[in-house]
């Protein structure tokens, strides 16, 4: 078979892209499909195999949510909040911070690692350093309350509290990552819009209005999604930062993948565990859908 | 060109077919392990069998078991054992559970006893042959707390040593309260006084020594089950341990009394210095609940501290303690092996010995679970040992169907009493629903 260039070239790079695909299939796909099929079985993390029981995986979680003080609601509803607290902060303050650094030129090599530091950090020495802020009388952050005479605040040691502290770590550790994707956003806006809008007699708050934002809308929609799915799967700072790992005091910490974790891990009930997982995929991925397709649309000038 | 781009395509799903149909690979080592012993029954009879034990991190425990294989080894030139132990305790369960499927692991396993429900129930650990265990033996030589060890009648595992709680006390900080440290508090009021009057603030109000922290997530939540509510005139749970018993009057004033000492006396805070345990290691706390296996923590920690132990406080002239050990199991693994197996067993004998729970106490500091060890006078004069030994005689273990959810149902109504006001009676209540239910999901299932 004689193969034309651009055929060779077409074979080159799909084996090149194999590797990838590979790693994919090994390391990614089939542990997913493996998962929906453990939601469909009673399945035993010893056995290593087990029964088929259809979808009574599922409808135990249904029945659990149903019951007062349930684990699987509070990890529903609690990662629904940590999505709601957690993405809009993160965007705002990025944006905010993105836009600042952006008009500085001195120094500002330095404030991008210093903003990107916490990203690259693990989560669990993130959390052990927050652990340490956050102590109730002896924490830094209540300190530093004190010295302005304010009353002391017990932050994840109380269920009204110990969410948003949490999310508000996620938020640090996060931000330094949307703060580098939306200053190469904002570098890539051509200089003249802005010039030529300043000639039309644009304020700075139009210019934001009128050319930023709008240019900015592809990197915020990649942002929302990913920031989404960051939060739809938070588990580390959780299991660091709630008292024994559990997402207390009084479950009001813990996420969905916490809850897969505690009932694959702690009481074995991998089938359990597994339906719980296959939930989240179905959310993550509708959750998505909805953001590409609302959020997205094109802006040209 | 479209044909040429199929073949690609198809060449590629091919490649990554492969290698799906290799990815079941990992459980290939277990059946390879089953077919062993057909090789191994072949082999001459002095061939060296290798077993696998497993046990979590924590230094003295490993220095004991390298003592005890060093031993055993010199007895059993045909057994070689191979001692895991560099697995932190946080991640013990994960690694057990994530060796299965790849075929390794041990064949005999520690475990903490409140664990052996979940651990039979996965079918990872079989029955001890009872040619080698005699339940009778078991009944009269160990400490009568390994009686959970045997679960529906068929015993899954034995202990080295065994644990009771008792009541430690700073003699510093008692001295400093003008409390005499030599008659450290002998019962439920007596305790409840003393804290109050250990307990100093300063001027902001703010907790310098704290006189006791109730801290169910520490051992209090055992101390309330199987001591509290016994010595208030009830009965935790029924005796098969299928029903909870502790909802009822006596449960209630158990319930109050511990609670009294965050709400009505706040003797402590559970938040300050970095939990109850470490606060008293600190040296910050007067008097503490705990177990035999922290005299190594605050020997390690602060060893300077000049403390006490004690019996755990009478009530209505009822003694009672928390006992509860690490236990040692054979696994599957091991009994999908006859040579193998008969090793594991013969170390299992070993191991749980009286001797090896006499050289267990010096090196980690618990109790031989043989009463022959256990009953030494030379241990129950100790002076820090001694309390504990005592209570061996009084101490009560519970049966746990999910340790981690029953205690959690403990934490979580405390917690709604502590944190969000809710009525004592009415968090008990769903402390017991929610350990009932629990019971229930675990009986039911058998």
């Amino acid at each position: 078979m004689r193969l034309t260039l651009r055929q060779r070239q077409i074979i080159w790079a799909y084996l090149f892209m194999s590797v990838a695909l590979v790693f994919f299939v090994v390391i990614r796909w089939y542990p997913t499909i493996l998962a929906f099929n453990v939601s469909f079985r009673d399945w035993n993390v010893f056995e290593g195999s087990g029964t088929w029981v259809g979808l009574e995986n599922y409808q135990e979680i249904w029945q659990d949510a149903g019951k007062p003080r349930s684990s699987v609601t509070a990890a529903f509803s609690n990662t629904v909040r940590y999505v709601l607290f957690g993405v809009p902060t993160q965007l705002v303050l990025a944006l905010a911070v993105a836009l600042l650094l952006s008009q500085i030129r001195s120094l500002s090599a330095v404030f991008r690692v210093a903003y990107f530091a916490p990203y690259v950090t693990s989560a669990v020495a993130v959390a052990f350093v927050w652990n340490w802020l956050y102590q109730p009388e002896t924490g830094l952050i209540n300190q530093a309350l004190d010295l302005v005479g304010l009353p002391s605040q017990p932050f994840t040691k109380s269920p009204a509290q110990a969410l948003p502290s949490i999310t508000a770590v996620a938020v640090w550790q996060n931000l330094g990552f949307a703060v580098i994707i939306f200053l190469a956003g904002i570098q890539q806006i051509p200089g003249h819009y802005y010039e030529a809008a300043r000639i039309d007699g644009a304020n700075a708050w139009q210019l934001f209005w009128r050319i930023t934002l709008p240019l900015l809308n592809p990197i915020i929609v990649y942002l929302t999604v990913l920031g989404t799915i960051s939060y739809l799967r938070l588990f580390a700072l959780v299991q660091n930062m709630s008292p024994q790992g559990t997402g207390g005091p009084l479950k009001s910490t813990t996420t969905v993948v916490l809850e897969v974790y505690r009932e694959g891990f702690s009481s074995y009930k991998m089938g359990y565990a597994g339906a719980l997982t296959v939930l989240l995929f179905f959310l993550i991925l509708l959750i998505t859908i909805i953001q590409l397709r609302f959020f997205s649309r094109r802006v040209e000038y | 060109m479209t044909r040429s781009k199929l073949y690609v395509l198809i060449g590629t799903l091919l490649v990554a077919a492969m290698l799906l149909a290799a990815c079941p690979a990992p459980a290939a080592p277990a059946q390879e392990a089953a077919s062993e012993p057909a090789a191994e029954e072949a082999a001459p009879v002095d061939e060296v069998v290798e077993i696998e034990y497993w046990q979590y991190n924590f230094a003295a425990r490993v220095d004991a078991m390298d003592q005890l294989i060093a031993q055993f080894e010199e007895a059993n030139p045909n057994i070689k054992v191979v001692h895991n132990a560099d697995i932190p305790y946080a991640e013990f369960r994960d690694k057990i559970a994530a060796s299965v499927p790849a075929g390794v692991g041990p064949d005999v396993a520690t475990l903490f006893y409140g664990w052996q429900s979940v651990w039979i129930d996965s079918g990872y650990l079989v029955p001890l042959p009872e040619d080698a265990f005699p339940p009778a033996m078991v009944s009269e030589k160990f400490s009568p707390m390994v009686q959970a060890s045997f679960v529906e009648g068929t015993l899954y595992t034995l202990p080295t040593a065994v644990r009771a709680l008792a009541l430690f006390y700073n003699k510093d900080l008692m001295a400093d309260a003008g409390l005499d440290p030599e008659n450290p508090p002998s019962t439920l009021d007596e305790l409840a006084d003393q804290a109050a009057a250990c307990t100093q603030r300063d001027d902001d109000g703010a907790l310098v020594v704290e006189g006791f922290v109730a801290d169910p997530s520490g051992q209090d939540h055992h101390w309330f089950r199987e001591v509290l509510v016994r010595q208030f005139g009830g009965v935790p749970y029924s005796d098969d341990y299928s029903t909870v018993q502790y909802n009822d009057e006596a449960g209630l004033q158990a319930w109050n009394y511990l609670l009294a000492f965050h709400t009505d006396l706040a003797t402590g805070d559970r938040d300050l210095f970095d939990g109850s345990t470490n606060a008293f290691v600190g040296g910050h706390v007067c008097f503490h609940v705990d177990g035999s296996f922290r005299l190594g923590t605050i020997a390690n920690n602060n060893p300077d501290m000049n403390f006490g132990v004690t019996e755990l406080p009478s009530h209505n002239g009822i003694k009672s303690t928390f006992g509860s050990y690490w236990t040692h199991g054979l696994t599957k693994k091991a009994a999908a092996d006859q040579a193998r197996f008969d090793a594991a067993v013969k170390f299992l004998q070993f191991i749980t010995s009286a001797d090896a729970g006499a050289l267990w106490v010096d090196i980690v500091g618990e109790l031989p679970a043989q009463l022959e060890a256990g009953s030494n006078p030379e241990l129950l004069a100790d002076e820090k040992l001694g309390a504990f030994a005592a209570g061996l005689e009084y101490s009560h273990a519970t049966f746990f169907a999910d340790e981690s959810q029953q205690r959690q149902a403990i934490i979580d109504s405390f917690d709604m009493v502590v944190l969000t006001d809710e009525d004592p009676a009415t968090a008990l209540q769903i402390a017991a629903d929610t350990d009932q239910e629990v019971l229930d999901d675990f009986w039911s299932s058998r």
